[in-house]
C-alpha cells in the first residue's frame, strides 16, 4: 500500500509546526481562545490523518506500510525512515486520539501560560507518533529522548506542589534508562553496517552479546514501562502531573516502554529473551499483584491510578513474555498469540481506561483542588452524570466484561494458562485485586452520603467534559464488545513477530 | 648559501591579523571613548578579512611551508574559520557587556586578536617551535585580558593563577619537547612521525617525552586531575572574558593536540592513549559530580567545561581518523554550546549587576519567553538531549569509542552523562518552574539579542540537520 501523501510525515510534522504555531500565537494579549482553537484544529486535523492511516492500512500483510525513506545523516548512515505494521499502527492512531482528549480537557482548565501548555502537548504528540513510527534507531532514539523535554517541562511547570521534584526525578530516571539503550543501538550498528531496526532483526548475534543487549534494552524500557523495581517514578510524576500530563503518560508514554519490548527486545535478541524470560515473567507478576495491593492503600487518587497502570503494564510484559515457555512445552507457537496480541490490546485499551481514570480525577481535582479520597463521598449525589462515567471507567479498569479492559487481560490469561497454570492463576488474581482497588475507590468517593459542603457544593460535568468522558467511553465500549478491527490489525504483524522470534539467532 | 623564499600566500590569513592588529593598536591611541566603536568595527572586519582570506586560498593544495614549520591544510582552515566566527561572536557579546562597566577599551580588541594569532599559528603549527609560539602568544595575550580589570581583586587572582599555571604547563610541555627532539634529534611534527614509525619508540626518554606532552596539554585543555585553574579562571574574569577563553582556545588546544599527539606522535598510540583513557574518565567523573555542587552558574559552566573536555579526549583516544573527527565535531559543537551559556550570562546582566548565579536565571520564561528558550535548548544540548546537536556530538564521539571494541568506556561515559543532565536541568528549572525574584527587563541591545537568538537557533537547527557539519569534520581529516 503506497499513499500519494508522506502520510507519516503528517502525523509528525503536522503537530510540531502546529505546536509552534500556537506559540506564534500565544505571544499576544488575551491570546487564549485563540490558542485553544487553534489548538483543538491541530489535535483535530493529526487525528482525522491518523484515521486515513487507520483505514488506508492494508491488514492482510506484516510488511512495513506508508514507508518513507530519505537520506538524513548520510556521513553516520541516518536515514529518515519511517513506517508502521500492525503494532505500532494502533498506537500511533491512540496518541492523536489522546491528543485531543487532552486539548480539550484542558481548555478552561489551564489559565497561566496556555500557549505554551498546548505547544508542549502538540509537539510531544508530533514525536511520541514518530517514536512509534520510525525504522532508523537513531531516529528512534531522538523522538525518544526528545519526548522528555516537553514533558518535564509540563510536570514542571503546571503541576502541583512536588512538581519540581517529580518532574526532576521522571526527566532522569528516564534519561537514565535510555542512555543505555544508545550505547546497545551503537553496537548493533557496527554489527549490522546500518541503523536500520529491520536490519537488526535479521542480525545474527551470539548468546553473551545479547544477553548485554537484552539487559540494555530491559533498562531502557523498563523505567518507561514502568517494570517493578524501578518503578517509582511513575506516582510521583503523575501525581504532580497536571490532568493532562498524566494521561498523555499513562495514555502513550507507558507504551512506550512496552512497544520497545515488542520492536527491539524480542525480534533483536530472542534467544537472550528465551533465556531469561523467567525474569520478565516474575518482575511481571511482582507487578501486576504487589503493585495492585500497593494501589489497594493508597489515599490519593491519582496515586492509585498510577500504581494500578504500573499493575496493568505487567499483563502486557507478561503476555509478551509468554511466548518462550509455550513455545518450549508444544513447539508451537499458537497459544502465544494469545498471549501478545491480548497484551497488544491491553496496551490500546488501558491507553483509554487509564487516561479516562487520569480525566475524571481532573474533573473533581479541578472542582475541589484535592486528590485524597478522604475529602470526597457521595460525589454522585451532586454530580449524577460525572458518577455515571467514574464508575464506568473503574469498572473497566478492573476489566469488566464488556469493556476494553476485559478482552486484553482475558486474552493474556488465556495465554498464560498455555504457558502455566501458576502464571495464570496469579495473573487472574489481578482481576479480583484491580476490582478491589477500583470498586472500593469508587464507593468512597462516589457513592454513599454527601461528605461535606465542598461535596455538597460541587457542579456536575458541563458539556465539554460530557464529550471528554463520552469519546473515551465510546471506544472503551467499542473494543469491549467489539474488539476486532483492532485484533484485524494485530494479526499478521504478530503472526510474523511470533515466527521470528521463536528462530534462533545464534 | 641558497635562500629559498617562503610561500607567505600559506600563512597570509596570519599576516593580515597581525598587520591589522598593529593597525588598531596604534589607531586606537587617538580614539577617545565615545568613538571605541571605531575599534570594535575594525577588529570585527579583521574577522571578516581573514576569514574571506582563509576562504579564497582554501582552494591551494596542503601545503608546508617556512621551512617546514607552518602548514597549511583544510582541518586548519575548517578551524580558523571556527575560531574567526566565535571570536566575532564574543566581541559582540562583550561590547556592551564591557562598556557598562568601563572595560571597552582597545586593549581588549587588541589582546583579543593578538590572541587569536596566536591560535591561528597554533593551528598552523607543523613544528614543536611554531607550536609553542602560538601557544605562548595565545596564552600571553589571555593573561593579560583576565587581567583587564584590574581594580578588581578577583580578576586579578584569576589572572595570576592563570599566569602562573599556564606557565607551568608550558614549561612542562617546553621540556616534553626538549626530550622529544632530544630523542629524535627533529622539531618538525612530520620528522617526528617518521622517526619514531622507523622503531626507536620503545627509547624511554621518549615515552618520558609523551608523559610531559601529554600532561601539558592536559593543563591547557583542563582535563583532570590538571583541572584546577579552570573554575577559579572562569569564575574570577569579567564574563566576555570567562566567554573568551572557555571557547576559541579549546579549538586551538584541540588543533596542537591532534597535530602533536595524533599526527607527530601516532606511533606511540598504545601509550597515550592509556593516559587519555585516565584522564578522560576522571574529566568526566571529576568535572560532573563538582558542577552538581555548584551555585554559581560561571563555576558550574567550568566544571561543565571540564567534563566536556573528558568526553572529547574520548574521541582522541580511539586513535582512528572518525575518532579524531568526532572529537573535532564535538569540540566546534561545544564552543557554540559555551558561547551561548554564557552569553547569556551577559544577556542577563547590566550595569552594576552580574547575572552569574544559578538563581539569576529564576523565572526567566516569565521575563523573557524567547531567550528561556533559547537557553533551554542549549542547556539541552550541553546535556546531550536530542533534538540539539550536543547529542550528535555525543553520539559521533560514542559510536567511534565502541568502534574500537571499548564498549565499558562508552558506558561509562553515558553514565556520568546523565548526572550532568541534573546540573543543566537545574538552569532549566530555575528557568521554567521558578517565580521570578527580579522582574527588570531585559537591557540588552538589539545586536546582542540578534546573535544570541542566532547561537540558540544553531544549535537546534544543526542539531536536526547535522550531517553538513559531521561530514565537514570527517573530510578535512579523512
Amino acid at each position: 500500500m503506497s499513499s500519494e501523501l508522506p502520510l507519516l510525515s503528517l502525523l509528525i510534522w503536522v503537530p510540531i509546526v502546529g505546536g509552534l504555531a500556537v506559540l506564534a500565537v500565544g505571544t499576544g494579549n488575551n491570546s487564549a481562545p485563540a490558542v485553544r482553537w487553534l489548538s483543538l484544529i491541530v489535535a483535530l486535523v493529526t487525528f482525522v490523518l491518523s484515521l486515513v492511516l487507520f483505514f488506508d492500512f492494508d491488514r492482510s500483510t506484516y510488511l512495513m506500510q506508508f514507508v518513507e525513506k530519505a537520506p538524513w545523516v548520510p556521513v553516520f548512515d541516518i536515514y529518515y525512515h519511517l513506517g508502521v505494521d500492525g503494532i505500532s499502527m494502533p498506537l500511533a492512531v491512540l496518541t492523536t486520539f489522546t491528543s485531543v482528549i487532552v486539548v480539550l480537557a484542558a481548555w478552561e482548565v489551564i489559565r497561566v501560560r496556555v500557549a505554551q501548555y498546548m505547544a508542549a502537548f502538540l509537539i510531544m504528540e508530533g514525536m511520541m507518533i514518530g517514536v512509534f513510527c520510525a525504522l532508523d534507531a537513531v531516529l528512534f532514539y531522538v523522538f525518544w529522548e526528545a519526548m522528555l523535554i516537553p514533558m518535564f517541562l509540563v510536570i514542571g511547570i503546571w503541576g502541583g506542589p512536588r512538581r519540581i521534584y517529580a518532574a526532576l526525578k521522571f526527566f532522569l530516571y528516564t534519561f537514565l534508562g535510555s542512555v543505555l539503550l544508545l550505547v546497545a543501538l551503537i553496537y548493533l550498528y557496527f554489527q549490522a553496517g546500518s541503523f536500520e531496526i529491520l536490519d537488526f532483526h535479521a542480525l545474527k548475534i551470539g548468546l553473551e552479546a545479547q544477553i548485554l543487549i537484552f539487559l540494555a534494552f530491559l533498562v531502557a524500557f523498563a523505567v518507561k514501562v514502568p517494570m517493578w523495581p524501578v518503578h517509582t517514578w511513575l506516582p510521583d510524576a503523575h501525581v504532580e502531573a497536571p490532568t493532562g500530563g498524566s494521561v498523555v503518560l499513562a495514555a502513550i508514554m507507558l507504551k512506550m516502554g512496552t512497544y520497545g519490548f515488542i520492536r527491539f527486545m524480542l525480534p533483536i535478541t530472542p534467544d537472550a529473551s528465551a533465556e531469561l524470560d523467567g525474569l520478565i515473567i516474575t518482575l511481571s507478576l511482582i507487578a501486576v499483584i504487589y503493585i495492585a495491593l500497593v494501589a489497594l492503600v493508597q489515599e490519593d487518587m491519582k496515586k492509585l491510578i498510577a500504581y494500578s497502570s504500573i499493575s496493568h503494564m505487567g499483563f502486557v510484559t507478561l503476555g509478551f513474555f509468554l511466548v518462550f515457555t509455550i513455545f518450549r512445552d508444544s513447539g508451537s507457537v499458537q497459544g502465544a498469540a494469545l498471549g501478545v496480541e491480548g497484551a497488544l490490546v491491553q496496551m490500546v485499551s488501558h491507553g483509554f481506561v487509564s487516561g479516562a481514570m487520569f480525566l475524571c480525577v481532573g474533573v473533581l481535582y479541578d472542582r475541589m483542588h484535592s486528590r485524597l479520597i478522604g475529602d470526597y463521598g457521595g460525589v454522585i449525589n451532586t454530580m449524577p452524570h460525572f458518577g455515571a462515567f467514574m464508575v464506568f471507567f473503574a469498572l473497566a479498569n478492573a476489566g469488566l466484561p464488556g469493556t476494553s479492559g476485559f478482552v486484553g487481560e482475558f486474552l493474556v490469561i488465556m495465554g498464560a494458562f498455555k504457558a502455566n497454570f501458576w502464571y495464570a492463576l496469579l495473573a487472574a488474581t489481578s482481576l479480583i485485586l484491580g476490582a478491589a482497588y477500583s470498586l472500593w475507590m469508587v464507593k468512597r468517593v462516589v457513592f454513599g452520603k454527601v461528605a461535606n459542603d465542598n461535596v455538597a457544593a460541587l457542579k456536575d460535568i458541563n458539556p465539554r467534559e460530557m464529550l471528554v468522558l463520552g469519546s473515551v467511553a465510546f471506544f472503551v465500549l467499542l473494543l469491549g464488545v467489539w474488539p476486532d478491527p483492532l485484533l484485524e490489525v494485530m494479526h499478521s504483524s504478530v503472526a510474523h513477530l511470533l515466527a521470528h522470534v521463536t528462530v534462533s539467532k545464534l | 648559501m641558497e635562500f629559498t623564499h617562503p610561500n607567505f600566500y600559506a600563512a597570509m590569513p596570519e599576516i593580515f591579523v597581525l598587520a591589522m592588529a598593529c593597525i588598531i593598536l596604534v589607531v586606537d591611541v587617538f580614539l577617545s571613548d565615545r568613538n571605541r566603536v571605531v575599534t570594535y568595527l575594525m577588529a570585527l572586519a579583521t574577522l571578516f578579512g581573514a576569514a574571506v582570506l582563509t576562504l579564497t586560498l582554501h582552494s591551494s593544495p596542503t601545503g608546508v611551508t617556512f621551512d617546514g614549520m607552518f602548514i597549511s591544510d583544510a582541518m586548519g582552515d575548517l578551524l580558523k574559520m571556527f575560531i574567526y566566527v566565535v571570536t566575532a561572536t564574543v566581541f559582540l557579546y562583550s561590547r556592551e557587556y564591557l562598556a557598562a562597566r568601563g572595560l571597552l577599551r582597545g586593549e581588549f580588541f587588541v589582546l583579543g586578536l593578538f590572541g587569536l594569532l596566536g591560535m591561528m599559528v597554533m593551528v598552523s603549527a607543523y613544528s614543536m617551535l611554531t607550536l609553542y609560539l602560538g601557544l605562548e602568544l595565545m596564552s600571553l595575550a589571555l593573561y593579560a585580558m583576565v587581567a583587564l580589570n584590574r581594580d578588581s581583586v578577583a580578576s586579578s587572582e584569576a589572572a595570576m593563577k592563570y599566569f602562573v599555571l599556564g606557565a607551568l604547563a608550558s614549561g612542562l610541555l617546553l621540556y616534553g619537547m626538549s626530550m622529544l627532539y632530544g630523542a629524535t634529534g627533529t622539531l618538525s611534527i612530520g620528522g617526528l612521525s617518521e622517526r619514531i614509525t622507523q622503531g626507536t619508540s620503545n627509547d624511554p626518554v621518549l615515552l618520558f617525552g609523551l608523559v610531559f606532552i601529554i600532561v601539558g596539554l592536559a593543563f591547557k585543555l583542563g582535563a583532570v586531575p590538571f583541572h584546577m585553574w579552570i573554575p577559579d579562571v572562569y569564575h574570577g574574569a569579567p564574563t566576555s572574558m570567562t566567554l573568551y577563553i572557555s571557547s576559541a582556545p579549546k579549538i586551538a588546544a584541540f588543533a596542537i593536540t591532534i597535530r602533536l599527539v595524533a599526527d607527530g606522535l601516532g606511533g606511540l598510540h598504545m601509550h597515550w592513549q592509556e593516559m587519555m583513557i585516565i584522564l578522560s574518565m576522571l574529566s568526566i567523573t571529576v568535572g560532573n559530580v563538582i558542577a552538581l555542587a555548584q551555585t554559581n552558574i560561571k563555576r558550574m559552566l567550568a566544571y561543565s567545561t571540564i567534563s566536556h573536555i573528558g568526553f572529547m579526549l574520548l574521541g582522541i583516544l580511539t586513535g582512528t581518523v572518525a575518532g579524531y573527527s568526532a572529537a573535532m565535531f564535538y569540540i566546534l559543537v561545544y564552543t557554540l554550546m559555551t558561547l551561548g551559556g554564557f552569553g547569556m550570562i551577559i544577556l542577563l546582566s547590566r550595569s552594576g549587576f552580574e547575572a552569574d548565579r544559578l538563581e539569576d536565571f529564576k523565572g526567566l520564561n516569565e521575563r523573557s519567553p524567547w531567550f528561556a528558550f533559547m537557553m533551554l535548548i542549549i542547556m539541552f544540548s550541553t546535556a546531550g538531549v536530542p533534538p540539539t546537536v550536543g547529542f550528535y556530538a555525543k553520539l559521533a564521539v560514542l559510536r567511534a569509542v565502541v568502534d574500537i571494541d571499548m564498549v565499558w568506556l562508552a558506558v561509562f561515559a553515558v553514565l556520568f552523562s546523565v548526572i550532568g543532565a541534573a546540573y543543566y536541568l537545574r538552569v532549566v528549572k530555575y528557568m521554567y518552574f521558578e517565580k521570578a525574584d527580579d522582574t527588570a527587563p531585559l537591557a540588552a541591545s538589539l545586536d546582542m539579542r540578534a546573535v544570541m537568538s542566532l547561537n540558540g537557533i544553531v544549535v537546534l537547527a544543526l542539531g536536526v540537520f547535522p550531517g553538513f557539519l559531521m561530514k565537514l569534520c570527517a573530510d578535512v581529516l579523512g
